[in-house]
């Protein structure tokens, strides 16, 4: 951290910050120099921040009138929707902020991906990210057990049967999960054990996430490191505070419109029907933040490898720093892989799409060419790119975005540095 | 910044409109539901109606086990003045008790009690049925993809199978119905019920009385999510101008744009 060394104007605010340098945390906190040229995709880390207090502050609420026994959880629920005073604008909102989370977080990914955030040196920061998405979908899918209905009980079979598949242990394991020999009461207490324990984990590795982005700073959209602070940033606050505040009013309207006018179009009616272990669903989708992954493990035939396409998918994503081989961070400069960007989003959004639909014939087709191209993307494509592509040249600061004819990343560094 | 609130609002009507796309069933019947749009309400004498139709027909098999009798004279539903309400627990007998003596009695249903149920439980609804389980009625609406539509569509949807098709005893022919093959006989006709308040009981008349009953009582809180959320996003849009001018106003010190 680059700051300069904060001392308290008022007598008791020294020998307080002496001996815990909270004051010291918010000065840096609001003086943090932020790069001035950050667009609204630069908005989401707040969004999200906000998004997971209200998924904890409404959640905590619902938990007090929450029962997580088989024969309550689904009464539970009405009775929440029907009796609790604005019980159902809390599950509501709660049950649509896991929707608005998901998709916050995907826009927060997939800049990351165009500007070529998750590079050095801010790998820590992405990995970390990482480790909070997977956290976020364990959540997510824990918490969509909890309401007991058909497709809370049939998505939890379908996706704890996925680790009968390891080899030798896999029954084990299945029956260790479940607490007995298929879901039931059991399985739905640890699964609102864990449901109310996992976003407490998610915070903390939320501070952890943005300690680290305060060790190098924000990356910004021309990708180039800049000197902080200087006349290409501006103070954390007001300028950032109020502009994340104004795309989070924006983001709130959305959200706002379907909690209050569509509340229930995200989610499947399957789950207004209470769990029967007797009767199957037509079709067991998961919710659609998972389709994508679900349409990875529906695309190979053999189920262990299904399994472990399904979790490389995700967890290839934390080896990208080292499999991008571009030095250029931001997609701007790098004709070629914007191209290849935009292919994936529309590869991610495809295979979401077949990921909703029955596992046959062309959907089936899809979802194979699909699977095949996300993983050629980070495998071939990526590191190939990188070695190949001719980049424009960068700039040598935000402030004078002249293109100074270098190439290359280095010498437009070197450069930056004599200058300034 | 443009480009992100097109990118929301296509968001929004893209997922809003996804739920439908998938099922190639028939297209569902339309009706004027007075529930629906921003201020949407419902229509007061049609949610009495309707609690009529599904006590003297649906009523007989179907439970709606989440509701209580005082729910009926609650603002934003049918509104039984609560003499009405009280009048009708009291014509459904409830089993309490024990007593002090240990033994178990009936009684008239109070406003309390939740809404008597046609059978003792699911096997004997199954066995009455022909191995059918008559589905607990209180959030169906919300059960069932396509929602009011649908239900009000499966209700006027019993038609003569096409040839080529046969019916086991006991199965029903409906084109809205998943797989066309319904273990529910017909349950309304013409005249079925007679409605105090002079309303002609057609078939449609009926379906939509009773449809608008059950939406009600899968959404009880419907009205005053409507007028809160009117409230909320109107509030959300007025701060979110006032941000967005003081935004411009303290970016203006430093030379780059918004």
């Amino acid at each position: 951290m680059s700051d300069h060394e904060y001392t308290p104007s008022s007598k008791f605010g020294k020998w307080f910050n002496d001996r815990l340098p909270l004051l010291s945390l918010v000065n840096h906190l609001t003086d943090y120099p932020t790069p001035k040229n950050l667009n609204y995709w630069w908005t989401f880390g707040g969004i999200l921040t906000f998004c997971l207090i209200t998924q904890i502050v409404t959640g905590l609420v619902l938990a007090m009138h929450y029962i997580a026994h088989v024969d309550h959880a689904f009464s539970s629920v009405e009775h929440i929707m029907r009796d609790v005073n604005y019980g159902w604008l809390l599950r509501y909102v709660h049950a649509n902020g896991a929707s608005m989370f998901f998709l916050a977080v995907y826009i927060h990914i997939f800049r990351a991906l165009f500007y070529g955030s998750y590079k050095a040196p801010r790998e820590i920061i992405w990995i970390i990210g990482i480790i909070i998405y997977l956290l976020m979908m364990a959540a997510a899918f824990m918490g969509y057990v909890l309401p007991w209905g058909q497709m809370s009980f049939w998505g939890a079979t379908v996706i704890t049967n996925l680790f009968s598949a390891i080899p030798l242990v896999g029954e084990s394991i299945t029956t260790w999960l479940w607490g007995g020999y298929s879901v039931d009461n059991p399985t739905l207490t640890r699964f609102f054990t864990l449901h109310y324990l996992l976003p407490f984990l998610i915070l903390g590795l939320v501070v952890l996430h943005i300690w680290a982005l305060h060790v190098p700073g924000n990356n910004n959209p021309v990708g180039i490191d800049i000197k902080k602070p200087s006349k290409d940033t501006v103070p954390f606050h007001p300028y950032i505070v109020i502009k994340d505040a104004f795309a989070l009013l924006m983001f709130l309207i959305v959200f706002a419109m379907f909690v209050f006018y569509s509340p229930n179009v995200l989610g499947h009616a399957d789950n207004y029907i209470e769990a029967n272990p007797l009767v199957t669903p037509a079709h067991i989708v998961p919710e659609w933040y998972l389709l994508p992954f679900y349409a990875i493990l529906r695309s190979v035939p053999d189920k262990l490898m299904g399994v472990i396409a399904m979790l490389s998918a995700i967890l290839i994503l934390a080896a990208l720093p080292w499999l991008d081989t571009s030095k250029i961070r931001s997609a701007v400069f790098r004709p070629l892989y914007k191209q290849f960007y935009w292919i994936l989003v529309a590869d991610v959004l495809i295979l979401g799409y077949v990921g909703a639909m029955p596992a046959e014939g062309l959907y089936l087709l899809i979802a194979r060419i699909g699977t095949i191209y996300y993983f050629a993307h980070f495998l071939i494509i990526l590191p190939v790119l990188g070695l190949k592509e001719k980049t424009l040249p960068l700039p040598l600061s935000i402030t004078e975005p002249v293109l100074g004819g270098s190439p290359n990343f280095a010498t437009a560094r070197d450069k930056v540095e004599k200058i300034s | 910044m443009r480009n992100i609130i097109k990118f929301l609002i296509i968001l929004f009507l893209v997922l809003n409109s996804k739920s439908f796309a998938a099922e190639n069933t028939a297209k569902f019947l339309e009706t004027d539901w007075t529930f629906k749009g921003l201020f949407g309400k419902f229509d007061r004498a049609s949610l009495q109606r309707g609690y009529q139709v599904y006590t003297e027909v649906c009523a007989s098999c179907h439970s709606m086990k989440y509701l209580s009798y005082r729910n009926l004279s609650e603002k934003g539903g049918p509104e039984f003045s609560e003499a009405e309400a009280k009048a009708i627990a009291a014509s459904f007998e409830v089993t309490d008790g024990p007593d002090s003596t240990g033994e178990m009695f009936t009684r008239p249903a109070k406003l309390s009690d939740k809404f008597v149920m046609p059978y003792a439980n699911d096997e004997e609804a199954k066995s009455a049925n022909g191995g059918a389980y008559p589905p607990d009625m209180s959030v169906l609406v919300k059960a069932r993809k396509g929602g009011a539509d649908y239900v009000y569509s499966l209700l006027l949807g019993y038609e003569d199978p096409p040839s080529g098709i046969k019916l086991d005893d006991g199965v029903y022919y409906n084109k809205y119905m998943y797989g066309n093959k319904i273990k529910m006989p017909n349950p309304l006709s013409d005249d079925l019920v007679e409605y105090s308040d002079g309303t002609k009981a057609t078939q449609e008349q009926m379906a939509k009385d009773v449809v608008n009953f059950l939406m009600w009582s899968a959404e009880p809180h419907l009205e005053t999510r409507h007028k809160t959320g009117f409230r909320v996003i109107s509030y959300l849009i007025i701060l979110t101008v006032l941000v967005y001018f003081s935004m411009k106003k303290i970016w203006s010190r430093v030379e780059s744009k918004v």
